[in-house]
């Protein structure tokens, strides 16, 4: 039986150093929740939490309404990924998915049957009678993938569980890994520091850094509406552009640095006054116009890397501010070094910040903690 | 609740510990040094200022070290070309080559010096035959012979640790070395000897400890090179009684001055801090031309020599003996004559004490492993530095502190068996609970937690996850110490009495009784039976697994 997670203030303490404090989290039944932060962000912490490895120092964790603070890990019913697999070395494959069901004392009648089925369902039943020294890392993560979910969890707990595997690996296998949540249906929290696998899997992600979540809500709202400019420059690429907010001809109009000015038309009308901003704009938002045929914003190629479907191009701003640009590749050459150009932006999909704050002032930025 | 939590089982644990290490360890050390400072209940340093003003006792220091130094050396350069040519070139016969390296480090200590004395002492079998050759001056006596023996008994420790860290290196740090253009001697000297060093000079100080505080080889063939552990027995079972006080004072000297060896030993070894595990473990190698001849020449003969003593006296054991005279001939009435001086007795005890002694330390360096790792409070760093005290204690020096602290009340067990395990198993666990630390250092604690995880509690996690993957290497450390178990002398010479004798004990009697044929006999069932387990041991194991 799967169900919600309910966090209510939670802190955490490593003795008087405080690594999370009041933070509020709701976990959907079924959902494939991710949090998703740099290193050191109190991500894992969170989940280990959640998992009861770690003291809780504040707050309630609940699992459906029943309140799981000083319960013990092993009561929670929880299935556990762990980073480096944690597959027991000294035990089979089918040894080491069947433990859990073991210290439940299921007959082994029904273990064996069990155990073969979710063997199956990771694509490990072939290998059910190695030692797990002689399973590829892919393998391995499969075994502690059917370890966890063959006790029918009420909640999966994945702690970075790809990070060890190289590049290809890492793509198919989270497929996998969705693919398989979803067949499940169980409540899943993902920890990950990879934003690209997390936009990749999850329904939900919460953006975290230093021990407090800026932005929780689905891929798309995350990074199209990012909530502060953590979020936009940690969720996909981003550049950073300053300038003004000018309210002088009624509608407010965005004006960078060497005075290009365009009407963003997303704008929050309660937010929007006249004051200092920071504009994140994509790599692919930047629109390359050639000198002399309109207007834009004053660049010039410094660098330009071909990777087929597309040019990346690195350039300079007149103001000294750095861009990266992103272009279908054309036919015809590519634009060469010291060619200047003129930058338009994408103003339906480029997000504005209050320079002082950080804070979004766009409409339609979602922050959904309630699930 | 949680708070709660923590006062439960491991922190029982760590105050049994606790508890025991006082009882057994720490008040029998303050025992002894209040009996080195105390003369009839007054304060008194005249038995340091005795042994400071007579170079008879403050030579037996030099002397010592001396000699320790020199083992520490010789062995280190046989143990690490051994052990290199061994881990990294298919030997013909390599299992046979470590097998054998394992028996000629069990060995009693004393045995090889007495076998030794057979063969190139005043009458032995190779003097004479140099005599015939007209060679004359090689003599087993003294501090050459004293180095001689202890080198050959010790440097297959050196050997044993080498294979671990060679066993660690991955094969691309070599590669990289070479790429970068080191190769052949320079790439051992400058790569293999700086990534291995933290081995070498924790095989340096075993090697150094040992040798300082073996006694039975310097008390056989010292002759005037007295050593310090030999002055200790002498003074404590002294021509005109036993001197307590001044053996107690020489037994701080001891414990101070092996500290001090230790302390320098970790200082050193802080230099050179840094962890490997090898992912591509290094191929091992076909050598070939005369390389490959050298490296056979050079194994060989060093293991031949060492297992020569061990050999001979087994020979001996079968020859015709009237009490201390070689008639020609072989009997069996060495063995007779053994069994009226309680062979069975001696073999059930050295057995009795070596299962007991192992249990015991086998479980305490589990636990102790567990709380320094696991649980890094307070407590458990107290116990941690406690359980390694008795690494800088030699033998003697454990034994009369314990006959001085438990000859009397409350704790009245000296002349037991008792004794002679809390002896044996303050002396081993240090090795022991080194090798269970280690060994925990690398499991991680994800494993037990994946345990819990699945819903096992935590002391199932520690005793079905946590416990068999220590096991390997508890194991491979444990038989080690039983061997030692087997074959200690020092500690039991002083705590031994008729019914309480083990197998070299009863062997040390026999020499000093002059029966050397029943010697043999005794110092050849303790060989039997080292041979015994470890066969039993290899049986379980994989031989590149033992591991120290």
């Amino acid at each position: 039986m799967s169900v919600a997670i309910t966090i209510k203030h939670a802190e955490k303490k490593y003795g008087d150093n405080t690594v999370i404090q009041d933070l509020s989290l709701t976990i959907r039944n079924g959902e494939l929740f991710t949090l998703l932060g740099p290193s050191g962000c109190g991500k894992t912490t969170l989940l280990r939490m959640i998992a009861g490895f770690n003291s809780i120092e504040g707050g309630d964790f609940y699992f459906n309404d029943k309140r799981i603070n000083d319960m013990d890990p092993g009561k929670r019913n929880i299935g556990m990924v762990f980073q480096n697999y944690a597959i027991f070395p000294n035990m089979t494959v089918r040894k080491n998915v069947e433990f859990g069901l073991k210290t439940r004392k299921i007959p082994q009648a029904e273990i064996n049957e069990e155990v073969d089925k979710v063997l199956q369902l990771v694509h490990v039943d072939q290998y059910a009678d190695r030692m797990p020294d002689h399973l590829s890392g892919g393998q391995q993560q499969r075994v502690a993938l059917a370890r966890a979910l063959v006790i029918r969890p009420d909640v999966l707990l994945m702690d970075e569980p790809l990070s060890n595997l190289d590049a290809k690996l890492r793509v198919e296998m989270r497929t996998v890994v969705k693919e398989i949540q979803r067949n499940v249906g169980i409540t899943t929290v993902y920890v990950t520091h990879d934003q690209e696998e997390a936009m990749a899997i999850s329904d939900r992600i919460a953006v975290m850094k230093d021990g407090a979540i800026h932005q929780c809500g689905r891929p798309q709202d995350i990074y199209m509406r990012p909530l502060d400019l953590f979020v936009a420059t940690f969720i996909g690429k981003s550049n950073l552009l300053d300038g003004t907010l000018s309210c002088t001809s009624g509608k407010p109009e965005l004006v960078f640095k060497d005075g290009y000015r365009v009407v963003v038309p997303k704008l929050d009308p309660a937010k929007a006054k006249e004051m200092d901003v920071r504009v994140s704009c994509r790599p692919v938002e930047l629109r390359i116009v050639e000198d002399g045929l309109g207007d834009g914003i004053h660049a010039e190629i410094e660098d330009s890397v071909f990777l087929g479907l597309n040019t990346h191009y690195f350039v300079k701003l007149d103001t000294g501010e750095r861009a990266e640009i992103v272009q279908e590749s054309d036919v015809e050459s590519i634009l060469p070094p010291k060619t200047k150009i003129l930058l338009s932006v994408n103003t339906k999909k480029i997000n504005v910040f209050d320079a002082k704050s950080g804070f979004s002032i766009m409409q339609g930025v979602k922050n959904n903690l309630e699930g | 609740m949680q708070a709660r939590k923590k006062l439960d089982f491991w922190n029982s644990c760590a105050l049994i510990i606790l508890l025991l290490f006082g009882i057994f360890l720490v008040y029998p050390m303050f025992g002894l040094l209040k009996e080195s400072v105390y003369v009839n209940g007054s304060f008194s340093m005249d038995a340091f200022s005795r042994f400071f003003h007579k170079s008879y006792y403050y030579s037996t220091i030099f002397n010592s070290f001396k000699i320790a130094f020199s083992v520490m050396v010789f062995s280190l350069l046989l143990g690490i070309p051994f052990s290199y040519f061994y881990t990294f070139y298919d030997l013909k016969g390599r299992k046979i080559l470590f097998v054998l390296c394992l028996l000629s480090t069990m060995s009693a200590p004393f045995i090889g010096a007495y076998a030794w004395v057979l063969l190139l002492g005043n009458n032995g079998l190779l003097t004479n035959i140099l005599k015939a050759m007209g060679i004359s001056g090689i003599s087993i006596y003294g501090f050459g012979g004293i180095v001689f023996v202890q080198t050959l008994k010790l440097f297959p420790l050196v050997v044993i640790y080498m294979n671990g860290a060679f066993r660690d290196i991955d094969s691309s740090l070599m590669e990289a070395a070479e790429s970068m253009g080191c190769k052949g001697i320079q790439r051992f000297f400058r790569v293999l000897m700086t990534l291995t060093m933290p081995t070498i000079l924790a095989a340096a100080l075993l090697v150094f400890m040992r040798s300082f505080a073996d006694f039975g080889t310097p008390l056989l063939i010292g002759r005037g090179c007295m050593t310090f552990p030999v002055l200790i027995y002498n003074e404590y079972l002294g021509e005109n009684g036993a001197d307590y006080h001044f053996a107690a004072a020489i037994s701080v000297i001891a414990v101070l001055v092996t500290g001090i060896i230790f302390l320098i030993q970790k200082l050193a070894t802080s230099k050179f801090k840094f962890t490997m595990s090898a992912m591509h473990p290094i191929q091992i190698k076909k050598p070939a031309g005369a390389t490959s001849v050298l490296m056979h020449f050079f194994c060989y003969l060093v293991i031949a020599i060492s297992m020569l003593p061990q050999v001979y006296i087994i020979y001996m054991s079968f020859r015709k003996y009237n009490n201390s005279i070689l008639l020609p001939g072989y009997s069996m009435v060495n063995y007779e004559k053994a069994l009226q001086k309680n062979l069975f007795r001696a073999t059930g005890n050295t057995l009795v004490i070596s299962f007991v002694t192992l249990a015991i330390i086998v479980v305490l360096a589990v636990f102790i492993a567990y709380l320094v790792v696991r649980k890094g409070n307070f407590i458990s760093h107290l116990i941690d530095t406690i359980s390694m005290m008795p690494y800088i204690m030699p033998g003697a020096v454990v034994g009369i502190a314990l006959v001085i602290a438990f000859s009397k009340k409350p704790f009245c067990i000296a002349g037991t068996l008792l004794i002679m395990i809390i002896a044996l198993a303050i002396r081993r666990l240090p090795f022991t609970s080194r090798s269970a630390t280690a060994t925990m250092m690398k499991i991680s604690p994800s494993i037990e937690e994946a345990a819990i995880s699945l819903g096992a509690s935590k002391l199932a996690a520690f005793s079905k996850i946590t416990v068999p993957m220590m096991s390997s290497g508890v194991i491979s450390g444990a038989v080690l110490s039983w061997v030692s178990i087997i074959t200690e002398m020092s500690s039991g010479v002083i705590l031994y009495n008729n019914k309480t004798i083990t197998l070299t004990l009863g062997t040390y009697v026999a020499i000093n009784n002059g029966v050397y044929g029943v010697a043999a006999a005794f110092a050849s069932v303790t060989t039997l039976l080292t041979v015994i387990c470890l066969v039993i041991y290899l049986k379980f194991t994989k031989l590149e697994d033992v591991q120290m």
